[in-house]
């Protein structure tokens, strides 16, 4: 079996949001960025145990600058075999999602796995993208995964519910809570990694159709009005005729 | 045009499809063009009230190949309906299928995507500049589509549906509807609520709640506002709620009219999925908790106290 695992980074939920000047980029000075939790808790986790019990390789790969290489070490030091990284800034999920296709054109992986979305984004774009650009299923918001020879059993979320559904390999999935359980890498691992290939492949070009223009901070809340617990007629009048949502 | 697709699971139209309408049509009145709405497969019996929120004109697909998603058998089949009717805005809803298959149709198309944007869209020329909420509700972001076909799809929640035209009649368009290559076996769906990515009000609780078998009184709250269950975290992760409650970073992002926080802290992963929401209400014994500085209405109390007077406020109310 052969497994591709596409990782990427964001900040850390706590991390402070700001912008330069202009508000048309990120300030990332100071930022603490983490491996997206989709993407390290369920996807690569989910492909590290089906090759432990089936054999064969993961390769992680992320689209990054050289800087995410500490984020990338770390999939190598949960379990993933090897890893490249494609040396571009992921300027756009369009963008993202061709350089993984054209990486994964021509090396048979049996299943490409993604994380549902980014937490900073929340795009939930490049999964499908990936899947088009390869004619391939795409499998959606995985929770459950079990493979039959080649055939997977996938449970997935829909809206309001779940599907249990059936797909042969090769196909594209993205992972969602429930896939796997987080594992935190341990020492061996951390240092096995070091050892690890991960290799450095040049970007292809992108004619992209999507251009941030600026950031904003959304409007302050005006402050909360604190309601005494003994009156709450008070609140329900307020939630209908003040807030109006009742 | 403007091409809406509708999304109909098991033959109901989504409330979420009335909004990407309302949205549709205001773009097509923007962009000085018409709003026509799509619906795929066989089980659909009212498409035609797509008319009463704006749709020009109503297509079904009546092919039974469409009754279950298969992204690829959906972005082939929409995208030949793009192409059929010239479509050059379209619009879909950011729900798991609408993201399943917005990715596939903005390659097949040479599209730019914008997804989840919360806002009209304004011109730019011949672009588009959208909104969207990015990190956790901490920023907004304007995107600047161009090209000769634009995706966006349409946040839960994000306008209200208005419908004011009259229904129109149903019509069929023939195209290829390719095998599909994913075959559902089984499908489970909540009946009887509506499910948390659609509710306009939440009653969500959190580990002050003690135990499991206290739930009733949240219980009871939400059947009294016709809201909807949600939970913090390790609520979920500790089995005292199903985890399809939990919201959040990790869980879903929400986005109701009313959310109804008790004995929750705030800390800033659960705020990630909730604090688009658009009133806040905040019940918590500790003055301290960081979640009384992202709502709008806090109650500083016991919430074994203060969510049955709630309760029993709301009936009052509901009983007028
Ligand atoms: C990477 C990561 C991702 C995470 N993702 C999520 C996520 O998606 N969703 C999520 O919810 N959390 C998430 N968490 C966990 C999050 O950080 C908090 O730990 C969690 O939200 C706390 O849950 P809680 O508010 O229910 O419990 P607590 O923090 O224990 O808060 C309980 C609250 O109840 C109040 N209380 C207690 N008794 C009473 C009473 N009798 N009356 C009134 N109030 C009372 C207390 O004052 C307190 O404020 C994540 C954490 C990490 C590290
Ligand atoms: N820069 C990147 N490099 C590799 N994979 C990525 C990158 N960005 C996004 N992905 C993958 O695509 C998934 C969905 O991202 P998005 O569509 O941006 O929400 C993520 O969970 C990752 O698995």
């Amino acid at each position: 079996m052969k497994f591709l695992v596409c990782i990427s980074q964001t900040p850390d939920t706590t991390a402070k949001v700001s912008f330069n000047p202009e508000g048309t980029a990120y300030n990332a000075a100071g930022v603490q960025f983490i491996m997206n939790p989709y993407d390290e808790w369920y996807a690569l986790v989910r492909a590290c145990e089906l090759r432990e019990t089936l054999g064969g390789t993961v390769v992680a790969l992320n689209v990054g600058p050289v800087s995410n290489e500490t984020t990338i070490r770390k999939a190598l030091a949960i379990g993933a075999d090897e890893a490249v990284r494609i040396d571009a800034d992921p300027e756009s999920a369009g963008f993202v999602a061709k350089q993984i296709a054209e990486y994964a054109r021509d090396q048979q992986f049996d299943i490409i796995f993604l994380g549902k979305e980014t937490i900073d984004y929340n795009g939930s774009e490049v999964g499908a993208m990936v899947a088009e650009y390869l004619d391939l299923p795409y499998i959606s918001y995985a929770t459950k995964l079990e493979l039959d020879g080649n055939t997977a059993s996938v449970e997935r979320d829909i809206e309001g519910g779940a599907e249990t559904a059936v797909v042969d390999m090769p196909f594209v999935l993205s992972a969602a809570k429930g896939l796997a359980e987080q594992r935190i890498p341990n020492m061996r691992g951390i240092m096995m990694a070091r050892s690890k290939p991960l290799n450095v492949v040049p970007a292809v070009g992108f004619d992209g159709h999507v251009t941030t223009r600026k950031f904003t901070l959304p409007p302050e809340k005006a402050g909360v009005k604190m309601i005494p617990a003994d009156q709450m007629d008070e609140l329900v009048r307020l939630l209908h005729e003040e807030a109006k949502v009742i | 045009m403007v091409l809406v697709f509708a999304e109909s699971p098991n033959g109901h139209i989504k409330k979420a499809a009335f909004e990407a309408v309302t949205y549709g049509k205001k773009t097509a009145a923007l962009l000085g063009t018409s709003c026509a709405a799509v619906v795929l497969g066989d089980k659909v019996a009212d498409a035609g009230q797509l008319g009463q929120y704006g749709a020009d004109k109503v297509y079904q697909i009546s092919n039974a190949g469409l009754n279950n998603l298969d992204s690829q058998v959906y972005a082939a089949v929409l995208a030949g309906v793009a192409t059929k009717l010239g479509a050059t805005v379209l619009i879909m809803s950011h729900t798991s299928t609408g993201k399943s298959v917005a990715g596939r149709l903005a390659v097949r198309l040479n599209a730019g995507l914008v997804s989840g944007v919360n806002s009209l869209p304004e011109k730019d020329g011949d672009s588009l500049v959208v909104k969207k909420s990015v990190f956790s509700g901490k920023a907004i972001v304007d995107y600047k589509v161009d090209g000769a076909v634009k995706i966006l799809s349409l946040m839960g929640n994000a306008l209200r549906p208005e419908s004011s035209a009259a229904a129109v009649q149903v019509e069929s368009l023939d195209v290829p509807v390719p095998a599909g290559r994913v075959t559902v076996k089984s499908t489970k769906t909540q009946e009887g609520i509506v499910p948390l990515p659609e509710a306009e009000l939440v009653v969500s609780a959190g580990r002050g709640m003690k135990e499991s078998t206290n739930w009733g009184i949240v219980e009871d709250l939400a059947n009294a506002l016709g809201a909807t269950t949600a939970c913090s975290r390790p609520v979920a992760d500790s089995g005292w709620r199903p985890h399809h409650e939990h919201v959040g970073q990790t869980g879903i992002a929400i986005r109701p009219n009313l959310y109804i926080a008790i004995g929750i802290s705030g800390a800033i992963q659960h705020l990630a999925g909730v604090n688009n929401s658009k009133v806040i209400v905040v019940i918590n014994k500790d003055p301290e908790a960081p979640f009384f500085k992202a709502a709008d209405y806090g109650v500083l109390g016991d919430l074994f106290d203060v969510v049955p007077a709630l309760t029993t406020a709301v009936k009052k109310y509901k009983q007028g």
